[in-house]
């Protein structure tokens, strides 16, 4: 699996492409792996506002539940219906239609804790 | 610890199929290949095939037999044929449950129980304690492996790699036969609501017979099934998982289990606690569940009153691939127990609503033979 060169990724498995001030967040294809067949997804409501770190919703498979954690502080701007009524898109597109939410970063410096594509593959590849 | 858990023989076909194996009852086993819900949706439209090889086989033999051991289950065992098969529970003397399982007839002085994984040596144990002169108790359950072919193709499948005619196994009989030359015990049993067979081989036979059973279903769409997808299946078709939906602490009766227990009988273990509670009324009882919102219900989440106060729990929940929605199984208090009655459940802090339904949520059509 390629994890997307631009794409920035959280210990706890979410990714974020940045454009601009706004971010988009999802989850990464390992996770999804990790979760199995997921049945349900509980996203925020625009306008919410998160700081970096914060459970902001959760993603339901049939063996367990996962939390959501915000990978930078911000307003959620969208949140993605479609995933919300088709949830095993997270399944089959992690990084891309299975996308979660959008957010209006408030602290683009914040992303500099974050990993780059190379680091978070030498993450998953040793909890494997 | 790693080194006291066992594998079955089908260990190395389970790894080289990538399937996730989780500790079970002491054991090693597969509980997805690939993902839970397709091979859930497999059994219901085409076949599955499942090692459920840590199962028990426990066998009872003597003169008696019959007389024996229709005393130690609630089930009326006098009423089998020969090669047939009956769902029956063992009971503690207050009238809650050892195990369920099923009994095999053999003949008037020889039967088979097959048991729950987690319980052959807590059965074995509870079956000596009560055991008569002339009465013989064996437990066979690390000679034997056990496959199971469950799904509307099952027959089809399975039919020219058996050597007797298989439409002539009816629903709960067995016989014994051949599969793929290999001697086995041939049964149209199984736990997941759609017609199978299980078969009970020798644990040297096992691999080849599971390889050849693969290779022929290959036309057929049939998949490997883990133990996630076996815990689906059986809960949408109202079966009952001991340790999830009754235990030692939950009599046969408020786990619904009223239509094995005979009360016609003479004596069995039981009998009279459960009498007692059928004539004062039963207190609480196992009903099934749809939730009416979004998430999953789980194992041991409570059932709430509109106060918040704790009236019950869930014993087991998933989400249900062929309805599409979350069910259950729970215990709640008898006043709520008809169908449609709205429940609340707590689900990690907040409250969801559900509704009881009848049981069982989903039931194939019935062959005519």
């Amino acid at each position: 699996m390629n994890y997307p060169e631009d794409y920035y990724y959280t210990k706890d498995h979410e990714w974020i492409k940045v454009q601009g001030n706004t971010g988009i967040i999802g989850i990464t294809d390992y996770a999804q792996k990790q979760l199995g067949d997921i049945v349900y997804v509980e996203l925020p409501d625009e306008g919410q506002v998160f700081e970096a770190g914060e459970p902001i919703g959760s993603i339901e498979s049939v063996k367990t539940v996962a939390e959501i954690y915000c990978p930078v502080s911000g307003e959620i701007i969208e949140v993605n219906e479609k995933v919300a009524a088709e949830p095993e898109l997270i399944n089959t597109d992690a990084h891309k239609s299975g996308w979660l939410v959008k957010i209006k970063i408030k602290d683009k410096s914040e992303l500099e804790d974050l990993l780059d594509a190379d680091e978070y593959q030498e993450l998953i590849e040793e909890e494997e | 610890m790693e080194g006291k858990l066992k594998k079955t023989s089908l260990y190395n076909e389970h790894i080289k199929l990538n399937a996730k194996i989780i500790e079970f009852a002491g054991y090693l086993m597969p509980v997805q290949y690939e993902s839970i819900i397709e091979e859930h949706l497999a059994v219901r439209n085409n076949a599955g095939i499942f090692d459920v090889s840590h199962m028990g086989e426990i066998w009872i033999k003597g003169f008696n037999a019959t007389e024996w051991l229709n005393k130690i289950v609630s089930n009326d065992i006098k009423k089998m044929q020969i090669y047939q098969a009956q769902y029956n529970a063992m009971l503690y003397p207050e009238g809650t449950v050892v195990d369920d399982l099923l009994v095999y007839k053999f003949n008037e002085q020889e039967y088979m129980l097959c048991v729950n994984a987690a319980n052959i040596q807590k059965d074995y144990d509870w079956l000596k304690e009560h055991q008569e002169k002339d009465i013989e108790i064996q437990n066979k359950s690390d000679e034997y492996s056990q496959l199971a072919i469950q799904g509307p193709k099952a027959e089809e499948i399975l039919k020219p790699l058996i050597n007797i005619p298989i439409n002539e196994i009816r629903y709960y009989r067995f016989a014994i036969g051949e599969v793929i030359g290999k001697k086995a015990i041939i049964s149209r049993t199984g736990y997941t609501g759609e017609d199978g067979f299980e078969l009970y081989i020798s644990n040297e036979d096992a691999i080849s017979v599971w390889q050849g059973i693969i290779e022929r279903g290959k036309n057929y769409q049939l998949k490997p099934a883990g133990l996630a997808a076996r815990d689906s299946l059986r809960l949408e078709a109202g079966m009952l998982l001991y340790g999830n939906d009754m235990d030692n602490t939950t009599t046969a009766l408020e786990a619904g289990l009223d239509w094995i227990i005979k009360f016609e009988k003479e004596n069995f273990i039981g009998k009279e606690a459960l009498m007692n509670q059928k004539n004062e009324g039963l207190k609480r009882k196992l009903i099934g569940f749809e939730l009416l919102e979004a998430g999953i219900a789980r194992h041991s989440y409570t059932i709430v009153d509109e106060e918040g106060k704790n009236i019950g729990f869930v014993s087991s929940g998933t989400f249900s691939p062929f309805l599409k929605k979350s069910i259950g199984m729970a215990y709640v208090p008898i006043e709520f127990t008809k169908p449609d009655t709205e429940i609340l459940i707590d689900i990690r802090g907040k409250v969801r609503k559900a509704k009881v339904v009848s049981l069982p949520f989903y039931s194939r059509r019935k062959k005519i033979f």
